[in-house]
């Protein structure tokens, strides 16, 4: 318990984090093709590999069991898109409105408080986010990779992997000092959607395996694949428990940084 | 003016190279780490996998998958930089910090602006394909002098895209449309055009969109000077596949000189 | 005696609305604003004047709760700031020195939304909305987009939004810089009215003629500290003369000439291109200018502005 209260700052106060997401609502208003657009990446990834890819790869086994590659790679790319929805919305936006619109700077002239800015945009990456899940489990269904209701399991696991990469992108942009810096956000994502049990099985890495368990994303994937797979097991907990905790750290951290850079 | 002076085109070159500067450490490092996640990643990790379908040796001509990859990594590295290069950048030069309209009070001309931009696309294509190369040439199994030519055919698709998109930045009202374009022309390009397995997979609709574009063109060429053991090159396709990405390249400058030259002296 | 905690609410003396006391803010070793003391009183209008660096802004942004001050106290409705910023922010209108306007919102848009961050019905947040575009003038660009308003237009959407939650005190820093003739009265008619209506103003300024329309009290800062206060006439009649001779002598000629011009008036001052002299009378220190054989090429006499005081209190060397 003291600890927790060592890590949650004095000023950590939640007023009306749903404010800053009713601006976004509305400002999105007019630009909704952008909104919409996210959605075709992961799709067009999906389609590229079934059309393509899927024949040089043939099958791949998932739990035991052959199934062609697209079927292998459709859950994980479901939950590495939830992370890149999470990680554009929090970081180059987050640095656009933290920088350069000083849109914080106005809400944090009103009685809303620098909790209420990381949880409002936070908040809403998750719900575009989640949006984007929606969408591509619905295609995923009508190519007939679902295999069970279960699979409805998958929507709150790809919120949990949104909500962790919202937090470390929102506390990763609070250090950016401008836009070049964006290029580290590729550096670092696109390892993570190569790497964490997406494209190719962690056997393939052989001694190393442990070595993936370092990204939050493999245990988004894991839970994604389980859901659609409907196969259950304990170690499942642990996986989303790590992207709780990874979660609700980064968020702390990341409203003690907008105090420190608004408030000093 | 004296004979001696620096052509225009060049001293806009030397305008962008002078912002480069502030940004190039961060860059070379993010050219040579992308490259190195995509060929452990897809080439190796992905590579393992259609290796080991013996289905595949066929459709990929014999080779092994990262052998396959490789050239298409090169190609789409040069697209992705010089179409990001030719659509915000442009945007500030006109819009924002209006650095076209600094030069535009000087001699320069809406001309040697765009050249200048042609060139400078060149150089950082050259740079950023040179970096990938690099890379390649870590794995024995993508290790070649074919890389050389490669690269150089990898910029000719890199003008094939920033000329064009030079020419619609120029006009274009706000950046909204930039991301559409990255999300709906560059991004299926690049999954779908060749770099990942051979066209010749795809629907024939599909096919005859990515035949079309220049990407699959500068893949073919690169492909045809890396694969190894690779027939003898056939210098008059060659030709023919880098004049084709030349006709985007030179319809773009056209119509990008004309924009700019209304937008700049009206 | 028990040992009882000290309760945060001070009692206001009279109808101060703002009251700080050695009040401090330090960025590492540099001492922004070192231990001044404010008064501000209920419906007047307060200004914060100096050089740039002074310490106006980091003042303003203590008062605005959205900086805790290194040391010191302030108290804004008799409220601790450190401890009651949300509830004071909720009673005060904020324009800050550069627009935090939302650009990618129309006019309309950014009035409301604003609104709703200080929690106001939606119903209630357009209805002020559509009065304040009224006041602001900006009724038929309700539509348009912030990015393409001009700045006079930008700035008087700015004061309108820090009205949407019917502030007692608003707090502006240099509302007007940047800004043309006229945008620049438009402004100061608004605000004028506001004043009218009760509203407290604080603002800061380094345009001498802005502060002399609007305040009705000011301070003068330099380096972190007060240097000066009182009302624009006090201050004049305290720091300067009735009226200034401004001389201008004939290449090079002005220092040779200054030092001919020795004991007229108050107080001499040589500047690179011209002389002043600050005499209460103009005209006689420029007759006794003729009378010791002078004839500058050009002389002026003007009165004294606050300009001429907060010159002489902050000096004329560059801050920045």
């Amino acid at each position: 318990m003291t600890i927790l209260l060592r890590i949650i700052p004095a000023g950590f106060v939640v007023r009306r984090p749903q404010r800053m997401i009713e601006r976004h609502v509305v400002a999105y208003r007019r630009q909704w093709l952008i909104i919409v657009s996210g959605f075709f990446e992961p799709l067009f990834i999906l389609l590229s590999v079934r059309a393509g890819l899927g024949d040089l790869v043939g099958e791949v086994s998932v739990a035991g069991r052959a199934v062609p590659y697209e079927a292998f790679v459709a859950p994980a790319l479901m939950a590495s898109s939830a992370m890149n929805g999470a990680v554009f919305d929090s970081t180059g936006n987050v640095l656009h409105r933290l920088k350069y619109a000083r849109i914080y700077d106005a809400a944090l002239a009103t009685p809303m408080s620098p909790a209420d800015v990381a949880m409002g945009e936070i908040g809403w990456a998750l719900l575009r986010g989640q949006m984007y899940a929606v969408g591509f489990l619905g295609v995923m269904a009508g190519l007939g990779l679902v295999e069970s209701w279960w699979a409805l399991l998958a929507l709150p696991a790809c919120l949990l992997v949104g909500f962790a990469f919202a937090s470390i992108g929102f506390l990763a942009t609070t250090y950016m000092r401008g836009f070049a810096d964006m290029d580290m956000v590729n550096t670092v994502v696109l390892p993570l959607s190569l790497f964490s049990a997406t494209v190719f099985p962690v056997s393939a890495y052989g001694d190393l395996a442990w070595l993936v368990q370092v990204s939050p994303l493999y245990h988004g994937v894991a839970l994604v694949r389980a859901a659609n797979t409907g196969v259950w097991s304990a170690s499942l907990v642990a996986h989303a428990l790590v992207l709780l905790v990874v979660s609700l750290v980064a968020l702390l951290a990341a409203t003690r940084r907008v105090d420190l850079l608004l408030r000093k | 003016m004296s004979h001696l002076a620096t052509p225009g085109p060049l001293r806009v070159v030397s305008w962008h190279a002078a912002l480069y500067r502030r940004l190039w450490r961060v860059n070379v490092l993010s050219s040579l780490v992308q490259p190195l996640v995509y060929m452990l990643g897809l080439g190796v990790g992905v590579g393992t996998l259609v290796d080991r379908n013996t289905a595949s040796g066929d459709l990929l001509g014999g080779g092994s998958y990262v052998a396959f990859v490789a050239p298409g990594l090169l190609v789409t590295t040069t697209m992705v930089l010089a179409s990001g290069e030719s659509m915000w950048p442009v945007m500030a030069g006109l819009r924002w910090s209006r650095g076209y309209h600094g030069m535009a009070a000087t001699p320069l001309s809406a001309t040697d602006i765009v050249l200048g931009h042609a060139v400078w696309t060149t150089v950082r294509s050259l740079i950023a394909t040179g970096a990938v190369a690099c890379v390649l040439a870590l794995f024995t199994d993508t290790r070649s002098w074919g890389l050389i030519p490669a690269v150089v055919a990898a910029a000719f698709v890199g003008l094939a895209f920033a000329m064009p998109l030079m020419a619609y930045s120029i006009d274009a009202e706000m950046d909204g449309g930039f991301p559409a374009i990255q999300r709906f022309v560059i991004t299926p390009l690049f999954l779908f055009g060749g770099a990942f397995y051979p066209v010749t997979l795809l629907p024939a609709a599909v096919e005859w969109v990515a035949k079309a574009a220049p990407l699959w063109h500068g893949v073919v060429v690169a492909r045809a000077f890396t694969t190894p053991g690779g027939a003898p090159i056939d210098w008059l396709a060659v030709a023919g596949h880098l004049g084709y990405t030349l006709l985007f390249s030179v319809a773009g400058t056209l119509v990008a000189v004309r924009r700019l030259r209304r937008r700049l002296y009206p | 005696m028990p040992f009882v905690s000290v309760p945060p609410v001070m009692p206001p003396t009279s109808d101060s609305l703002i009251v700080a006391r050695g009040l401090t803010k330090r960025f590492g070793d540099f001492t922004a604003v070192d231990g001044i003391d404010v008064e501000v009183h209920r419906g007047e209008a307060f200004g914060f004047l100096g050089p740039n660096g002074a310490g106006k802004s980091s003042t303003m942004r203590m008062i605005g709760c959205v900086s805790s001050p290194s040391d010191g106290s302030m108290h804004v409705f008799g409220l601790d700031a450190a401890t009651h910023g949300a509830q004071i922010r909720a009673r005060i209108g904020v324009v800050p020195q550069l627009d935090t306007l939302d650009t990618e919102l129309s006019v309309k848009e950014n009035l409301w939304l604003y609104g709703r961050f200080f929690d106001l019905p939606r119903a209630e947040c357009r209805r002020r909305a559509t009065e304040l575009l009224e006041f602001a003038q900006l009724t038929d660009r309700a539509d348009s987009i912030v990015d393409n308003l001009s700045g006079g237009m930008k700035r008087r959407l700015s004061i309108a939004r820090s009205l949407i939650n019917e502030p007692e005190l608003l707090l502006l820093d240099e509302p007007t810089t940047g800004l043309d003739p006229q945008a620049r009265h438009v402004l100061w008619d608004r605000l004028y009215r506001l004043k009218q209506q009760g509203v407290t103003l604080v603002l800061t300024t380094h345009y001498m003629d802005e502060a002399e329309q609007l305040c009705d009290r000011l301070v003068v800062m330099d380096q972190g500290h007060i240097v000066a206060e009182g009302s624009p006439r006090d201050l004049i009649a305290r720091y300067s003369t009735r009226e200034v001779l401004e001389l201008r002598f004939a290449a090079d000629g002005n220092e040779a000439a200054a030092a001919q011009l020795a004991g007229i008036g108050d107080r001499l001052e040589l500047l690179p291109d011209r002389v002043l002299i600050y005499a209460d009378d103009g005209e006689t220190a420029l007759t006794e200018t003729h009378h010791r054989g002078l004839s500058p090429e050009s002389a002026l006499v003007r009165r004294s502005s606050l300009e001429d005081v907060f010159l002489q209190l902050t000096g004329r060397s560059l801050a920045d």
